[in-house]
């Protein structure tokens, strides 16, 4: 019998880890999905700060990804999920959420469409058992990839430069396209995506292929202030930008062991993705017939402490809502927060954060005041920009 | 020609179907009854035997026809006779030495068993049949609902609480303890003649997935008992000229009652547009509408295959793939050249091979895992014994059901083979001679009932009957009030509360949930 020694390192690498943990000058870690993921590299403000001013790279690889494939994919996935994977053509990619019987979230994730009959589902959980489940009745194939895919996520003004320099041209590609490139012997995929509301793509290729891939981006992106990230500084970003996490913004269903933690795609304000016209999809008909007891905002709180956890008072008194994440804005130089707050009081108004601010061991508590306000909190028009201006 | 239109499709012309599209029709809707076969009567439908010899249907006796179904569709001026309206029943020994039973439920012993035995089964077959009349009511009503608010009638509820504790309290606990018992334990507290045990044992666990030491086999014993012949609780009763009969008495009062038929007509799904149902879809293409679709198919086929994925959420789905249908019962039917002699048993009786609780118990052993039993356990009724037309004359007709077979084995030829051998075996140790009189012999394996009878692992409850697949359980939870979740689509099976027999009251509870629905 072999000797059981994989409790000892609990976390698998990524096929990046050679170079991730060689710039892990802080030797910050923590565990995403399984994998050892930077948390900083180095400096969190320059790490965030080379997103939204020059080029960043993030490892990607812990993403679960599943290989959807089958003269039924397509038919399975509209089943699955709640927009119409219809309207996704061949080298789109969409944005969509999915839900049990109840209409309750069970994950968001990224779909792409890599051919009529083969797409790729990214997303923060894992779920074979219930795709397993969904693809009963359709001819289709799944299987998880995870392992298979080495990915970077490359975000920042100066991304599409720094792809020129690396020798792909990516001016023709607009948001939520992608495009396969030659490279050194192999191919990567670039898509216009990212998860930072700002001009990026995310690269994906084998992982034989991630150490020169990795070398080959640093090499192109030095004139260019690229810089790897941790999960920190994307966290900054994604907040700027006003996008969820499952399990940080809301509870998969899944997993939900209180009743009242389950929300709808609609409580989550994702409503806007759903699409009543396209047939049946599980979940559907408890969707028609649900009340939202919940809905999802933007604050905007007084101060400059970040209001991560905070719990939401109607004037100062009715506990109304909680802060999911938040942080102080560097870009917009305000403290912003994600939130879930009772439907009533979803327009906000009279509105309070409970903070409290650790000083030197003690605790300061604050009501702070919290505006409802538009997501997402930071836009650019360099997110869409078609050709990106090179920077 | 244009089609004409009707209100209501009705799947399936078994019993559950026809009392539906009695009672749908008799309300004012106009009914269209398909058949995939030739209606009508599901289990009470006929496969072929031997020239000369009356088809025989799956389900052989009768013994809980829904009186509400039987008044409601006006049987017995349509025709229906009983051959025996309660059936005596010999519990066979192969030394001759047999009991016979008489009366409803065994109200009479007759036999070598001890005096301590006669007192304790009268004392034990009263409480019984006092337990499972407290339960009747409920077959007659859609299961009670557990959400907050779900408009239950709760005054009936009240009644059958009321009654379970107005025999006392005494009674009322007694109820209580051996309501989730098993039927070997109930039977050895009070009983110790091994062929008495032995016959009851095979009655309580008859057509199920359970044997006398499964746990909770005593509810599926009672659930027998609530049934009955013409009001005679407890009773078994063959119709005249067999259950087809029945069944084609049921099929002329529906057509009387204006419901229009249409045999050979398989339904390949239900049309579903802009999620409700529309129709159904035949097997040739044909494409037939009506906004109201009521399927008598199990549950497990109706979702499964005729509404399928497409339309319905994945957990419902993966719910209604995992609900249990394992079948254990096989048909046997002989073709015979004469009377088989059973050691002087009375051949117009139920005859029972079942020589103790233990050899029901271990004729299901090996079944758990897909083998078949050596001395398998049986039910025989030879109809061609109580009234001609059966048979050629002097010729005579072997019905058996035989416990236990695997409905999944690796090879179901082999299996039925040996369930063959081992039955004539069994037959022929307690009727010295039989095999020589056999002219034709078939043996329908649970896996052939499923495919002449579309029921699923060949179970003939449509989905086994089981405390944890019933009442508000039954099919699944949330499907139990025979709505289903594509509007307009409605549940009336076997599979649906109450379940199995040939007793329609499923379909006559599907077309009250429906009207009430209109209401």
């Amino acid at each position: 019998m072999n000797a059981l020694t994989h409790y000892e390192t609990p976390l698998l690498q990524t096929p990046f880890h050679a170079r991730t943990s060689a710039a892990n000058k802080m030797h910050s870690w923590g565990p995403w999905a399984g994998y050892a993921s930077v948390l900083t590299y180095e400096d969190l403000a320059m790490e965030h700060s080379s997103i939204r001013n020059a080029a960043s790279v993030y490892d990607l690889c812990p993403m679960v990804k599943y290989r959807i494939e089958g003269p039924e994919a397509m038919a399975f996935l509209n089943r699955l999920t709640v927009r119409n994977v219809a309207k996704l053509s061949v080298g789109g990619v969409q944005y969509t959420v999915w839900c049990d019987d109840a209409g309750h979230l069970i994950d968001d994730g990224t779909l792409f469409r890599m051919s009529p009959d083969r797409f790729r589902l990214c997303c923060q959980e894992r779920h074979l058992p219930w795709l397993l489940d969904s693809a009963y009745g359709f001819d289709v194939a799944i299987r998880e990839e995870t392992e298979e895919v080495a990915a970077l996520s490359l975000q920042g003004p100066t991304s599409a430069s720094v792809l020129a320099a690396a020798g792909s041209d990516v001016t023709g590609l607009k948001p939520f396209r992608m495009a396969d490139f030659a490279f050194v012997g192999g191919e990567v995929t670039i898509s216009r995506t990212g998860f930072t509301g700002d001009l990026g793509y995310e690269l994906w290729t084998v992982p034989e292929l991630a150490l020169p891939l990795w070398d080959h981006l640093f090499a192109a992106g030095a004139q260019h202030g690229l810089r790897p990230i941790g999960s920190d500084a994307l966290n900054i970003a994604r907040l700027e930008a006003g996008f969820i996490i499952t399990g940080y913004d809301f509870t998969p269903a899944p997993q939900c062991v209180r009743e009242d933690r389950l929300r709808s795609p609609v409580e989550m304000g994702l409503g806007w993705l759903i699409d009543w016209e396209k047939g049946h999809f599980t979940g559907r008909r408890a969707l028609l017939r649900a009340k939202p007891k919940w809905a999802f905002v933007g604050l905007e709180v007084d101060g400059n402490i970040g209001a991560e956890g905070a719990i939401l008072y109607h004037d100062q008194k009715t506990e109304v809502g909680m802060i999911t994440g938040a942080c102080w804005s560097p870009t917009l130089k305000k403290s912003i927060a994600l939130a879930q707050v009772q439907a009533a009081h979803a327009a906000g108004g009279n509105l309070w954060a409970e903070i409290y601010a650790l000083r030197e061991l003690h605790y300061a508590k604050m009501m702070m005041r919290a505006r409802v306000v538009d997501r997402p909190f930071f836009q650019t028009d360099r997110r869409r920009a078609t050709p990106p201006a090179r920077f | 020609m244009p089609m004409p239109s009707f209100d209501a499709l009705i799947i399936g012309a078994g019993p559950n179907g026809l009392a539906a599209a009695h009672r749908l029709q008799s309300a004012g809707r106009k009914v269209l009854l398909l058949e995939a076969g030739v209606p009508g009567g599901g289990a009470a439908a006929c496969v072929p035997l031997a020239e000369g010899f009356a088809p025989q249907p799956l389900a052989h006796l009768s013994l809980n026809l829904d009186p509400r179904v039987a008044h409601g569709v006006e049987l017995a001026r349509h025709g229906l006779r009983w051959a025996a309206p309660d059936l005596a029943t010999t519990a066979l020994s192969p030394t001759g030495g047999h009991l016979r039973l008489d009366g409803p439920a065994g109200a009479a012993l007759q036999g070598a068993v001890s005096e301590a035995d006669r007192a304790a089964w009268a004392a034990l077959r009263a409480r019984l049949m006092r337990f499972a009349a407290v339960l009747t009511p409920l077959r007659q009503m859609p299961p009670p609902r557990l959400a907050r608010g779900a408009g239950n009638p709760m005054l009936k509820l009240a009644m059958v609480g009321l009654k379970a504790r107005m025999m006392g309290k005494a009674e009322f606990r007694e109820l209580l303890r051996m309501f989730l018992t098993n039927v070997h334990d109930a039977l050895n507290d009070e009983l110790t003649d091994p062929l008495l045990k032995g016959a009851l044992a095979f009655d309580a666990t008859l057509g199920t997935w359970l044997a006398p030491r499964s746990p909770n086999s005593l509810l599926l014993w009672l659930d027998r008992l609530s049934g009955g012949v013409g009001g005679v609780q407890g009773a078994i009763g063959l119709p005249a000229g067999g259950m087809g009969a029945l069944a084609s008495t049921m099929v002329a009062a529906v057509q009387a009652k204006g419901v229009s038929l249409r045999s050979n007509a398989r339904v390949a799904r239900v049309l579903v547009e802009g999620d409700r149902a529309a129709g159904v879809v035949l097997d040739s293409g044909e494409e037939i509408r009506a906004p109201l679709v009521v399927s008598s198919l199990s549950p497990k086929a109706t979702l499964l295959g005729l509404v399928g994925s497409r339309h319905l959420d994945a957990g419902l789905i993966t719910r209604a793939r995992h609900l249990k249908a394992r079948g254990g019962a096989a048909k046997l039917h002989l073709a015979l050249r004469g009377l088989p002699d059973f050691r002087g048993a009375d051949p117009k009786t139920r005859l029972v091979i079942a020589p103790s609780e233990e050899a029901v118990e271990r004729a299901f052993n090996p079944v758990k895992y897909g083998q078949v039993p050596e001395a398998p356990v049986m039910e025989i009724i030879l109809p061609s014994a109580f009234e001609p037309g059966h048979a050629p004359a002097g010729q005579h007709v072997l019905s058996a059901i035989v416990q236990y077979a695997p409905h999944a084995p690796k090879d179901p030829e082999v299996a039925r083979a040996v369930l063959l051998e081992a039955s004539l075996r069994q037959l022929e140790a307690h009727a010295p001679g039989l095999r020589s009189l056999i002219l034709k012999a078939d043996m329908l394996m649970p896996y052939d009932i499923e495919a002449r009878w579309g029921l699923p692992g060949g179970n003939w409850h449509g989905g086994e009957l089981s405390v944890e697949q019933m009442l508000f359980l039954r099919p699944l939870p949330g499907l139990a009030q025979y709505a289903t979740p594509v509007e307009g689509l409605w549940l009336a099976s076997v599979g649906c509360h109450p379940g199995g027999g040939i007793s329609g009251s499923a379909g006559w509870n599907a077309a009250g949930a429906i009207m009430g629905v209109g209401k």
